[in-house]
């Protein structure tokens, strides 16, 4: 049962990222891929109505978390507290950026918006890069369970090159959503920066092998005596060599498919191999956070089981329904 | 300053407070949106619903209103959404011993409000609001109502983790942390039904004085007229209606629950500093927690014995049978939160029962001292709304889950977020959100002056 819900919550971060990332990718490069107002407002127009449900996923994936390893929702939160926060404020900025910049028809008001917006994009797909990366590399706890990290420590040099990374990937995947659902000259554009961001995000993930070896060794070895679980990163090569074919076809329904199996697998790659640590110390220290001592009660995981899959169920209805629903009233 | 207990709380008072400003009219306007939306929808003569038919003038007025609302509503729901996320993360930076300790229990009520009501909410708010003219008149009214259920339903699932914390059910253990034992005896907590229904009756009134005070300002404008009209009635019968149901059975049934399950915050609401029989109700006067007595009293003789109990006579536990470290830590705080709600509430149902008997009386479309009224109650509905959270939340004080955990062992360790960071936050919040609230009310402004007829659509890339 813990196994289940370790991989469920995985799937919900998984969508989020997925989700939200492609708008967190429109958003990143707003101000660079759409130049003039009307294509800003197309870009914008592209994602206006579905990036609040996509954000949900962040917000479900919270609670469940919450519900499931609270003790990890403690550490964790309050641990990184100020990454935290700061996640939080570029989350309002995100929002409200996207949401008020055609509220008013004033030149000045709408470059401001665009500016908070694309920034605040890009500053997320960083820190969402970093928080990654420092669950990846693990994090001082306590024997209570608790950790402190100052700031400039959340920012070390592994989550800060993962968060560079998660901002290239993101910024690929958005382009190409954008290219498939925009026209004319401003879904060349977003083709063309898909195409060549491809570059940096391959090199980026063979790059960021030896890097994580270093840091977490396990997650090879752990990989390694369960191969099954290479099925994960097989899943992404494979998704990114075809997303660079598909990409250059101009078949970008299937492309972004194939970047969204790309950060899919690379997730699940990282989760198989922290399994069964949520929250890891750092390499070969003890008090992780693991599926075993960091879970809730078992009338919490059994409740849980039976409203969940239907809950799931109910949210893939309505999302299937919207985006189809989009699609055609272009 | 360096108390990091009190600058959690600080923030969290902030970012409560002002993230609830909100939902309340999200909650209010999404009731009458699907209301406008079913009338204009299922009001045509052939349909079987006969309360909802309606000439189609009418009908299309209703159409309009539901249209104009949205716009405000599309607004609201955004910045309702930017600032309700940090609540849910702030359990676990700022609270995380308590998040350790009750997270066995409420999270599994936060995860429901995320799973079952935001996915809905935000995926059909999207729909409504983009897809207007652009999805069958079927599906919009549908996504209408499936906005209203969304709202209302992760209200139930907040107030379900509330009334958990206002009276702790269904759960075992007490030393390191609880765990849920039954579900069921979650969803049944005694404390939950009217909590629940206090609270979203609330929020409808806001909604019904809003649409009321728009109604009143472009009559008094002279704008819009039939529009007008149209939005003054819905909102005055269901300020009568909705203030009616605030003060009884929700309102009572609260503070019963109150005082069965929680006496000293009781004692406290009332300014009941001394025990005794036929214990008078208070009506004005305020506290001295320092001389334990109440000044300057205008109080109604042994009703308040009368109201808890039904009988004139009962006795009543005051303060000083309450050890002190069990008493709210500001009992004034509490006193005229409650009573500061309990007046405004008062207040707010005579108001609306005035302009109901205009309104029957055919007199109230002209009579300008009303409008005026009208035009300028909504605020009070709001300061109403929070000043009863404040009462809620002041009056569980000291413990953040009643009986079980102190506020003060609750917070963050102090080594994992240390004061000084509180501090910064606390202070980036409050400026983000003095910008926040500037934002708010201009676009409010602009929305309001631009009235009905504005034909411009409410969401991102629609222009």
């Amino acid at each position: 049962v813990e196994t289940l819900w370790f991989s469920f919550l995985a799937f919900m971060i998984t969508m989020y990222v997925v989700l939200d990332g492609l708008d967190l990718g429109i958003g990143a490069l707003h101000l660079l891929l759409a130049r003039t107002d009307a294509e800003r407002d197309e870009a914008a127009g592209a994602i206006g109505p579905i990036w609040n449900g996509n954000e949900v996923w962040l917000i479900a994936a919270g609670g469940v978390l919450f519900m499931i390893f609270p003790k990890v929702y403690a550490a964790a939160f309050s641990g990184l507290y100020l990454g935290l926060i700061l996640a939080l404020w570029l989350l309002v900025g995100r929002g409200l950026g996207l949401e008020l910049r055609h509220q008013l028809d004033n030149p000045l008001w709408r470059q401001g918006c665009d500016a908070v917006f694309a920034l605040s994009s890009a500053g997320l797909a960083f820190v969402f890069g970093v928080a990654l990366g420092n669950v990846v590399r693990g994090v001082p706890l306590n024997r209570d369970g608790y950790f402190h990290l100052p700031l400039f420590d959340i920012l070390n040099w592994y989550a800060v090159l993962i968060g560079v990374f998660g901002m290239t990937v993101l910024a690929m995947h958005g382009a190409g959503f954008l290219a498939l659902r925009t026209t004319g000259a401003l879904a060349d554009r977003a083709g063309r920066w898909a195409r060549a961001l491809w570059w940096p995000s391959a090199a980026l993930f063979v790059g960021l092998i030896a890097p994580t070896y270093e840091v977490r060794a396990g997650m090879f070895t752990n990989l390694r005596d369960h191969p099954w679980r290479l099925i994960f990163p097989l899943i992404a090569v494979t998704a990114l060599a075809a997303a660079f074919a598909l990409q250059r076809r101009g078949a970008w329904a299937r492309a972004f498919v194939s970047t969204s199996l790309f950060i899919a697998g690379l997730l699940a790659a990282a989760a198989a191999g922290l399994y069964p640590r949520v929250l890891p110390a750092y390499e070969n220290r003890p008090y992780s956070l693991t599926i075993d001592n960091g879970i809730a009660g078992e009338t919490v995981l059994k409740t849980a089981l039976i409203w969940w899959p239907l809950a799931v169920l109910l949210a893939c209805s309505y999302f299937g329904f919207a985006y189809r629903m989009l699609f055609r009233a272009r | 300053m360096d108390d990091y207990v009190l600058i959690d709380r600080l923030q969290f008072t902030l970012t409560v407070t002002f993230h609830y400003l909100f939902p309340i009219l999200t909650m209010g306007l999404a009731l009458f949106v699907a209301y406008a939306k079913s009338v204009a929808y299922l009001g045509r003569p052939g349909r079987r619903l006969r309360l909802l038919r309606r000439t189609a003038a009418e009908r299309e007025h209703h159409e309009a209103l539901a249209r104009f609302w949205a716009k405000i509503f599309a607004v609201n729901f955004a910045f309702g959404v930017v600032t309700g996320i940090p609540l849910e993360f702030q359990f676990g930076t700022n609270w995380a011993a308590f998040s350790n300790y009750a997270g066995g229990v409420i999270g599994t009520t936060l995860a429901m409000e995320g799973m079952f009501a935001f996915f809905a909410e935000s995926v059909f708010v999207g729909i409504f609001l983009f897809a207007s003219g652009r999805v069958s008149p079927r599906l919009h009214w549908m996504s209408a109502l499936m906005v209203f259920a969304g709202s209302w339903l992760s209200a139930w699932f907040i107030v379900a983790t509330n009334a958990w914390m206002q009276h702790p059910v269904g759960y075992t253990g007490s030393g390191g942390n609880v765990e849920m034992e039954s579900f069921w005896a979650l969803m049944t907590n005694p404390w939950l039904p009217w909590q629940y229904l206090h609270t979203v009756v609330g929020a409808a009134t806001t909604g019904a004085f809003v649409i009321a005070a728009l109604g009143a300002f472009y009559l008094l404008m002279d704008r819009h007229g039939e529009i007008a009209k149209a939005s003054l009635r819905i909102g005055v019968v269901a300020a009568l209606i909705l203030t009616l149901l605030q003060i009884f059975p929700t309102g009572d049934r609260s503070a019963h629950a109150v005082a069965v399950r929680q006496p000293p915050a009781f004692a406290a609401m009332e300014g009941m500093f001394e025990s005794q029989e036929g214990a008078p109700l208070v009506i004005i006067g305020n506290p001295d927690t320092e001389q334990r007595r109440l000044e300057s009293v205008v109080e109604m003789p042994k009703l308040l014995s009368f109201l808890t109990s039904q009988r004139w006579n009962q006795r009543l536990t005051g303060l000083d049978d309450i050890p002190e470290d069990r008493w709210p830590d500001s009992v004034a705080l509490v006193y005229y939160a409650y009573h500061i709600m309990v007046g405004l509430g008062t207040l707010l149902l005579v108001v609306a029962a005035a302009a109901a008997v205009l309104l029957w009386r055919g007199g109230l479309y002209s009579s300008r001292p009303m409008l005026w009224t009208l035009m300028l109650a909504w605020p009070f509905t709001y300061i109403a709304n929070i000043a009863g959270w404040i009462t809620a939340e002041t009056g569980r004080q000291p413990w953040v889950a009643y009986g079980l955990l102190r506020t003060q062992n609750g917070a963050s360790p102090v080594t994992s977020v240390p004061a000084g960071t509180a501090v910064f936050t606390l202070l980036g919040f409050a400026g983000l959100y003095v910008l926040l609230g500037i934002l708010f009310v201009l676009f409010m402004v602009r929305i309001v002056s631009r009235g009905p007829d504005d034909r411009t659509l409410a969401t991102a890339g629609s222009r």
